[in-house]
């Protein structure tokens, strides 16, 4: 039902701005409308079906390097088809670049439509592999370029929005207290979601102390990191990919709030999770699907925004925030898309 | 919202962490994370001096995880969590001692189809069992158990000496406990002293009538029992199990064999140099001592002093002559 209400959302949106361009709406109609969206949306209303394409008469194929429910950086992919209806054949946990690329070769030579490559690691791989398959569609991420291959999508998301209002959440909680940030490698998203997340704090009057663990899948590191940072006095903690499983646990033994980044990280800390940025790539892979129906199997790279939708706060009901303070997180959301706040 | 009602240190230096209460904090944490290391260690000690070498101990850690993570999900039940994770460990050793005693298969080899199948096969009933990551309740400390805590706790308030040594979980003095039980067993008794001499030279333990299978048998279970306490330790320290959760600790466990000589006292002071290691890289990044931009450089010391000290031993140290090389009378 939240998957529908969120298209139901989008399109009314759309049919909105629609209108607005026409009839010359005010600009602050489409901004409370565009923070209602990017913020997971209170309203009730709902999509008509009709109006979500039907994207199963492709094959899609999913190589990814961590599990299908790690509450991470997968899952929200495997979340995200799921929203659009598609059925992936999937081959998770491959980490090891040989190992997908094998993958992202062997669906291609199944007949794949399309296969996502979803890891800034595989780039090198499908650079290889995508000029042996030009009638398939590879999609890869997180990635900001399609190295010129005419057959390639990239995806990214713009991971420093949600880091910031994440981190005007934290600091103000903190009251100029200084908040735990476990990075895992510094690179991609991670590295901008932390940018952000530690930007939106010091707007706020607060400190980060940041390590990056030099690993994603280190459970063990991230949470001897946590603790290392609860043992320094911090206010909060905030981290990102699989890992951080074991930061989160660390949060709630300490009964510290907890902010999560690319899916709703509520599993690990339910109480004390105050906010997680989800990525919604369906926003992206709808539009990328349609341009492979109609024939474009490449060339072109797309953002999560929360402008577009791609990126969507999701607050937490069981943790009780101060409404003062959650009127500031809007306030951010629409500073960011209005392009008046930066976030890194 | 709870909030600590500490203020963080302030300022970057490296005078923050010569404070006591930091020193003591990074060395209680360096024992903690040297456990599951020093567990797995212990064991593969036991089986490498009888001669065989287990690659799959990180494997063997990753099965007696999840059991142990898993036991613990559905029955709230730490102790029953750690007696699943022996199980399963045993239940591996058995497995382990048929192919290479038994068959006489080739050790390394069979010790990564070990370890393939730990990690395939703990993924796989995580998957099917569990899911998504869910969390347990973690391992209490010592002064949070109801049959003993009202003693310790006192204990643990006591300046310095408190939370270093009274602050832990019950397997974290278990694990300790092993090294001189570990010595002991090797030095002092005769099964000790027929591992010893299985390790070194078979034949001739064969001519004086120990069984080299039987030996070896048993030291391989109780390698593999202590790997799957290793993992048992993991997992409920960590109060959660994923894929890979381990991350190459056995791997790492089995180096440290080397770097301690093959004696418990000398693996336990590995174990703990590892941890110190990692704890203080970790603290000092959380201080801004080491910048942001040396992290990855930072992430490899661990590793780096590991493979330093081994190089420098490797030339002082023999290991078991027998070891790898499986035994037939024929």
């Amino acid at each position: 039902m939240k998957t529908k209400n969120l298209f139901k959302l989008l399109g009314a949106l759309f049919a909105l701005i629609l209108v607005a361009s026409a009839c010359g709406s005010s600009a602050d109609d489409l901004a409370s409308d565009a923070v209602e969206e990017a913020t997971g949306g209170d309203s009730e209303e709902a999509m008509d079906d009709e109006a979500m394409a039907d994207h199963t008469g492709l094959t899609v194929a999913l190589v990814a390097p961590s599990a299908s429910d790690d509450v991470a950086f997968t899952q929200s992919m495997v979340d995200s088809l799921e929203r659009l209806g598609v059925e992936p054949q999937v081959t998770d946990g491959t980490f090891v670049v040989e190992e997908a690329a094998a993958a992202i070769r062997g669906y291609a030579e199944d007949g794949a439509d399309v296969v996502i490559a979803h890891g800034t690691q595989y780039g090198g791989s499908l650079a290889e592999i995508a000029p042996d398959f030009p009638e398939t569609s590879f999609i890869w991420g997180t990635a900001t370029d399609t190295q010129g291959l005419s057959n390639v999508f990239a995806y990214n998301p713009a991971a420093d929005q949600g880091g910031f209002v994440n981190g005007v959440i934290a600091g103000s909680l903190a009251g100029g207290g200084s908040i735990g940030v476990v990075g895992p490698v510094e690179a991609g998203d991670a590295v901008a979601y932390v940018n952000g997340f530690s930007a939106g704090v010091e707007s706020v009057g607060g400190s980060t102390s940041v390590v990056y663990t030099g690993s994603f899948g280190d459970v063990a590191l991230a949470t001897t990191t946590a603790q290392a940072h609860v043992d320094n006095g911090v206010q909060g903690l905030t981290g990102s990919s699989q890992a951080m499983v074991g930061a989160a646990n660390i949060a709630t033994a300490n009964d510290l709030p907890w902010f999560g980044t690319q899916s709703n990280t509520e599993p690990w800390s339910a109480d004390l999770t105050v906010a997680s940025q989800v990525y919604h790539w369906d926003v992206v892979l709808s539009q990328m699907f349609e341009m492979i129906e109609a024939g474009t199997l490449g060339g072109e790279a797309f953002e999560l925004t929360l402008e577009n939708g791609g990126l969507v706060m999701e607050f937490n009901d069981g943790f009780a925030l101060d409404p003062e303070i959650r009127a500031a997180a809007d306030e951010a959301v629409a500073g960011i898309i209005a392009g008046d706040i930066a976030t890194n | 919202m709870a909030s600590l009602s500490s203020s963080p240190p302030t300022g970057f230096s490296v005078s923050n962490f010569f404070t006591v209460s930091v020193l003591v904090g990074t060395l209680s944490t360096a024992v903690r994370f040297a456990v599951p290391y020093l567990l797995a260690a212990l064991g593969e000690t036991i089986g490498q001096r009888s001669g065989v070498l287990n690659l799959g101990v990180d494997g063997v850690m990753l099965l007696g995880g999840f059991g142990a993570y898993y036991a613990v999900l559905e029955t709230d039940s730490h102790l029953f969590g750690i007696a699943v994770g022996l199980a399963v460990g045993l239940f591996m050793g058995v497995v382990y001692a048929c192919v290479t005693v038994f068959l006489d298969a080739e050790q390394g080899i069979s010790g990564i189809g070990i370890f393939l199948f730990g990690l395939g096969f703990s993924d796989l009933l995580f998957q099917e069992l569990v899911g998504t990551p869910l969390p347990i309740r973690p391992l209490p400390r010592l002064d949070q158990l109801s049959a003993v805590g009202a003693w310790f706790e006192p204990l643990v308030d006591i300046d310095v000496i408190g939370p270093l040594l009274f602050d832990h979980d019950l397997l974290t003095y278990l694990a300790f406990a092993l090294v001189p039980a570990a010595w002991w067993l090797l030095t002092k008794t005769t099964f000790g002293m027929n591992i010893r001499a299985v390790g070194e030279n078979p034949q001739a333990a064969d001519s004086l009538g120990v069984s080299v299978a039987r030996t070896r048998f048993i030291a391989i279970l109780i390698g593999n029992a202590m790997a799957g306490l290793a993992g048992a330790a993991l997992a409920l320290q960590l109060a959660i199990f994923q894929h890979n959760l381990t991350n190459g600790i056995g791997f790492i466990a089995v180096a440290l064999v080397y770097f301690g000589a093959w004696r418990p006292r000398w693996v336990m002071a590995g174990a703990l140099l590892y941890g110190i290691v990692t704890a203080t890289r970790i603290r000092w990044q959380s201080l801004g001592i080491i910048p942001q931009g040396a992290s990855d450089v930072a992430a490899m010391a661990p590793a780096l002093i590991t493979i330093l000290a081994l190089v420098l031993l490797a030339r002082r140290v023999r290991g078991p002559a027998a070891l790898t090389r499986p035994f037939s009378r024929h």
